[in-house]
């Protein structure tokens, strides 16, 4: 069994008003240095099977066709095997 | 001849109902609502995807609804022609399932936003709005994710191709920033696919059509579609 973990960011270029947000929030609590938040998704679950290949196809498929917006979002992801 | 409104309900919808009243009791057109498990509808001249907070906008808004059994057909009634409205989340759901170009991001507020606005009224000569004669009409919005996102190409090829239906404006029509309650791109407030039978409108029509709201002007949208149908 592998577990997946998958990172979907919001492309560079594309506002993030909840990373501005934060942000205004992190100037209030004087943390002065902090620039450039960006806020995303973390996303983990397990792919029952023990075929490396057929797991990195499946973790694909799903970060491109559901877990990410491929409009406005890329999505990185790690495999780790477990058991 | 009365149209035949299909109203579809997905886990989550909350506007179905204002759809179903607008059309069925103030309008006097045929409804009917459809679960999001069916696996076919029949006898429905258009479709109305409703607003709400299908699958509570879990991961993003519109993102799980695409896949409900009933988007399958409801893709393939938009291939045949059929006409389809998308209020709100049903904007989003149509654009998650590709019937329309672009995406939704939280509004630049980061606020929920819930109020009277003005469209200005960008194409006459489509099935949601050849009944329109005024510059605007006023609807109301009440979204959190309402702030349009394409590309600047795409934005071209809508303008260009006449997709572009409403625009967020004053009274008169003057399109700025200061009319846009949500930083969508472009002030844009509602699109349609290039064969114009698909529309997609953050704005509610269904909560403008009762006159003892004293607003009426959602009214036009279905009469719109109704005229459209049988001419």
């Amino acid at each position: 069994m592998f577990k997946a973990t998958v990172i979907v960011k919001r492309r560079p270029k594309i506002l993030d008003p909840q990373g501005k947000a934060a942000e205004q929030g992190a100037k209030l609590l004087g943390f002065n240095n902090v620039s450039g938040t960006r806020i995303g998704k973390y996303i983990e679950f397990n792919i029952d099977t023990n075929d490396e290949k057929a797991a990195e196809k499946e973790v694909k498929e799903y970060s491109e066709k559901l877990l990410s917006n491929p409009i406005m979002e890329d999505f990185e992801y790690r495999l780790e095997k477990v058991k | 001849m009365k149209p035949t409104f299909g109203i579809v309900t997905f886990p989550g919808s909350n506007c179905d109902y204002d759809a179903y009243y607008a059309v069925k009791k103030i309008l006097d057109y045929e409804a009917q609502f459809i679960w999001h498990k069916e696996k076919s509808f029949n006898g429905i001249d258009a479709i109305i995807l409703p607003g709400g907070f299908s699958y509570g906008d879990y991961l993003r808004t519109g993102a799980i609804a695409k896949f409900s059994p009933i988007m399958e057909h409801v893709i393939n009634f938009a291939e045949k022609g059929g006409i389809i409205l998308g209020i709100c989340n049903g904007f989003q759901i149509l654009l998650e399932s590709g019937l329309l170009p672009g995406t939704m991001q939280v509004n630049e507020s980061l606020k929920f936003v819930c109020k009277d606005i003005y469209l200005k009224v960008e194409n006459r000569d489509t099935p949601f709005t050849n009944k329109i004669e005024s510059d605007t009409i006023k609807i109301p919005i009440k979204h959190g994710e309402g702030n349009y996102y394409t590309d600047v190409k795409t934005v071209t090829e809508l303008e260009k191709n006449g997709q572009i239906v409403f625009r967020y404006a004053s009274k008169n029509g003057k399109v700025s920033n200061q009319f846009n309650p949500n930083g969508s791109i472009s002030n844009i407030a509602g699109i349609m696919n290039t064969r114009k039978n698909v529309m997609g409108l953050m704005p509610h029509p269904e909560n403008a059509c009762d006159p003892v709201l004293r607003k009426t002007d959602g009214q036009l949208i279905f009469k719109s579609i109704a005229q459209s149908l049988f001419n």
